[in-house]
This record gives C-alpha cells, structure tokens and sequence, in this order.
C-alpha cells in the first residue's frame, strides 16, 4: 500500500463505457488525460509534485487525500486555472498551458466555489455564462429543470439554500456539455434526492470523462475507474480502481 | 459548439456588471455621497461664499478622483469573492473583454458620479451655474474619465489577487492618476471663472487624450497576464 512511486503512470483497463460518451465525437479509447511528472508549488511550499498517470477517455478518475493532500490543485491545473510548475499536462491531446484556450471550452469545472453571483438569479447565473460558451437559451431552460429548480429559477442567489446553490452549480459545470467533468467533493451539500437529481448530469450516467477529488471510500471506489491516493502533494496509490481495497484508501488518511 | 464572439461576451458582462450594480449599489451611490460630503466640507472649511478658477478646479477633481477610487475598489470584489473570475477564465473567450467590459463599467460610474456631483459642486462652491461652460466641461469630464477608467480598471485587476486590495488600489492608481488629474484641472480652470469663462487649452485636452490612448494599449498588452496564473 502507498506503494506507487513518483514517477508511476498506469492506465487503467477500457471499461466499454467510451463509445457512448454524451457530446464527445469519438475516437474509440482516445486519450483523455496523460500527467507526466506534474509539480506545483504554491510559494516555496510544494502543493504537488510528481504526479503522473494517464486517463483513457470515458473513464472516471477518483483522488483520495487528506485535507492540503493537493487535490484541488491537481483539479485547478487540469481546468487551466492554474499553471503547472514542472512536468506535463495534455488533455484531449493539447498541452497545458500553451494550448490551454483550445480545451477551456470542454471542461466543465465543479469546486468548492459554485462560481456563481450571489445578486443574481439562477437564471441569470447561467445565462451568464451560457453567453460566455456561446450555449442558446433552451439549454438553460433544460438544465433548470434538470436541477429541480424551475420553481426558484428568479430568486436571487443569496436567497437559496446551499444545496439548490450546489445544484445551479452543477448546471453551470455541465451547460457546455463539457468533454471532461471536474468534480470537487461533488456531493457536499447535497441531499440524497438532490445527488439522485444530479447525477445524469455529473454521476457515471452523464458518460463523460472525469476526475473526481473525494473523501468517501465506498462511493468513490464505485465509481472510479483509477484510482490516484495523494498525501502531501505526493502520489501514494496510483492503480486500476478494481485493484484498489478501501483499506489502502483509509491509510491515506492515518 | 461555437465559442461566443467578443461582442456577446461584451454584452453579458456589462449586463452581469449592471444586475450586480442595480442589486447591491455598492459602488455609485457611494461615490456620490462622498463626493457630495466632500464638497458640503470644503463649502464650510474653505471659508468663503465661492471659488474659482484654479482652487474650484482643484477642489473638483481632487474630490472625484478620490471618489473613482471607490469605485475602483469595488469593480472587481463581487468577481474575486465569489468565483466570478475563475468562471470567466474557464471559458474560451478573450481576456480583453473583461477589460474592455469593467473599463466601460466603470466609466459609466464616473459619467453617474459626475451628473450628481458636478451640479452640487456648483451650487456648494461655485456659486454662480456652470452654464456656458458646461459642453467644455463635458469634453474634459469624458477625457479624464476615460484615463481613470483605463488606469482604475487595470490597477484594481493588479489589486484584486491581494490580501491588501483596499490598500493597494488606491496606492498604485494615485501615482498614475496624477498626470490625468494635472491635465483635467489645468483644463477646466478656465471654465470656472465666474464672471468670464473661457474654454480649456488645447495641450492639456491633448495631454489627456494621448495618455488615455497609452495607458489603454499598456493595458491591452498586459491585462492577459494579470489574470494569469
């Protein structure tokens, strides 16, 4: 256990499940993801380092880690948001960050900020950003209702619950129909009902390529195709998610 | 999907900005009432029933200048606290518009800013109205505003990714703003003389216009990066 070294890359075994990914023009086990030796440092503190695995697409890639462990860095940087320090990132064949603008548009971004304007409403929220991905009205509509909240569609954002904000969120993720969803701790706020409503949209129903940071053994275990265990920033299991025991998982957290 | 073309991207964020603006007023009606307040104190602490000429012109922009810096401080919170950056970078759209969108924003602040606080400037401390002086004095206000707004968006951009934002917005963008404030002062002393206003020199109004237009290309060169990582 904690076994992978630094420089480990795996891919893990075709699923079947690419062929029928929702949006994506197909070439069949295309390459989603390839991480090469990744490091980030935030100051003099090294938030990431040595990171590599690669992701086929249609896959679901799940990160394990304590709090700090570099998960939402390691999401940070695949959304383009951050730039990577050493090492390498291709998604869908283009580098990060030279060709960062060309993958911008099909990926879908899902953190612990809903990336939404408190003043505004629901629907102004994502007609905001609709607008900015040159996606037409009717998605917005679609989505609204595919998140339950045709009913408080109007009401400024402040006035929702942190879950119907978490719900608008994952419309907001998913309006472009992204080619890779990335999910931090996707569930928190959410109410059974609210996880069953979502879950076309972001779970493995949705099709789509993802990487998902989680704490929950079990429900990321069930849903991940590879597995990547962070502590540190240092990648501690890096393996085919049906070779992973939830105990090696729990140790990440000893 | 076809990414948005710039002009739709324009249009959604100035839209957001005035939805935000119209909700929470937390930029104009501020900037107002402190230039207001400021005039009503200079009113009383200068002592006497009017000014003109170069101490009116002074007073005027020194109080609108330190009123933008309010507005510059705000332009980009809603945006820094509540994700609306990283939202914005996420899509495949040009950086420059969100320049382009905020500088316009505020722009239109200072042109609110001025329709309230220009009148009360006058009637506080000129004593006599700016009548046929007022389509100069429009000249200069939309020259200066342009710089300022070019200048305050750029700085609060720098400021925004700072744990001293409130501080560091106004120490970077006072430096900067000294040249527009010596431009449009200059310019606007002549209209201010009560009995016989005469019309702004043309080198200040050329001042203004060429450090707009390079503060504008410095500002389009490197916005990009100031968003960067």
């Amino acid at each position: 256990m904690g076994e992978a070294g630094a420089e480990t890359t795996i891919s893990a075994a075709p699923d079947g499940r690419a062929a029928e990914t929702v949006g994506v023009p197909l070439v069949p086990q295309r390459e989603a993801l390839r991480i090469e030796g990744l490091a980030r440092f935030y100051g003099e503190r090294e938030a990431l380092a040595g990171v590599s695995l690669s992701l086929k697409e249609g896959q679901t890639l799940v990160v394990f880690g304590p709090n700090g462990a570099g998960k939402t860095t390691l999401l940070r940087v695949l959304a383009t948001l951050l730039r990577p320090h050493s090492g390498s990132v291709r998604i869908f064949e283009h580098s990060l960050p030279e060709d960062a603008w060309r993958v911008r548009g099909r990926i879908g971004l899902l953190g612990h900020e809903p990336l939404l304007y408190r003043e505004l409403t629901a629907r102004e929220n994502l007609r905001f950003h609709a607008r900015l991905h040159g996606v037409q009205e009717p998605r917005v509509r679609e989505l609204l209702g595919a998140v339950g909240l045709d009913g408080r569609a109007d009401e400024p954002l402040r006035t929702l619950s942190r879950g119907m904000v978490q719900r608008v969120a994952v419309a907001r993720a998913v309006l472009h129909d992204p080619w890779l969803l990335l999910l931090d701790e996707p569930r928190a706020n959410l109410d059974p009902a609210a996880i069953e409503l979502v879950d076309p949209l972001i779970g493995a129903a949705s099709r789509r390529t993802r990487a998902i940071s989680s704490h929950d053994p079990g429900g990321g275990l069930a849903v991940a195709d590879v597995v990547l265990g962070l502590r540190d920033g240092r990648p501690m299991l890096l393996r085919a998610a049906a070779d992973v025991d939830p105990g090696e998982i729990a140790e990440l957290y000893r | 999907m076809k990414p948005a073309g710039t002009p739709a991207v324009l249009g959604a964020l100035l839209r957001k900005e005035l939805l935000v603006e119209l909700r929470t007023l937390q930029s104009v009606p501020g900037m107002s009432l402190f230039a207001v307040s400021t005039f009503v104190v200079f009113h009383f602490a200068l002592n006497r029933t009017s000014v003109s000429g170069d101490p009116a012109a002074g007073v005027l922009w020194v109080t609108l200048l330190f009123a933008a810096m309010l507005g510059v401080n705000r332009l980009f919170v809603a945006d820094a606290e509540q994700g609306g950056f990283d939202g914005f970078l996420l899509a495949p759209v040009s950086r420059t518009a969100l320049l382009v969108a905020k500088a316009l924003t505020l722009l239109a602040y200072l042109l609110v800013l001025e329709l309230i606080a220009v009148p009360a400037f006058g009637l506080l401390l000129l004593g006599s109205p700016l009548g046929q002086a007022l389509p100069d004095l429009l000249g200069v206000l939309v020259l200066a505003d342009i710089g300022i707004a070019v200048i305050g968006t750029f700085v609060a951009a720098l400021a925004v990714q700072t744990r001293a934002r409130d501080l560091l917005g106004p120490l970077l963008a006072l430096p900067l703003l000294v040249p527009i404030v010596i431009g449009a002062a200059r310019a606007t002393e002549p209209l201010l003389y009560a009995s016989h206003p005469g019309h702004p020199a043309g080198r200040w109004l050329l001042l203004l216009g060429l450090y707009d237009l390079v503060f504008g290309l410095i500002a389009y060169a490197v916005f990009d990066f100031l968003l960067e990582d």
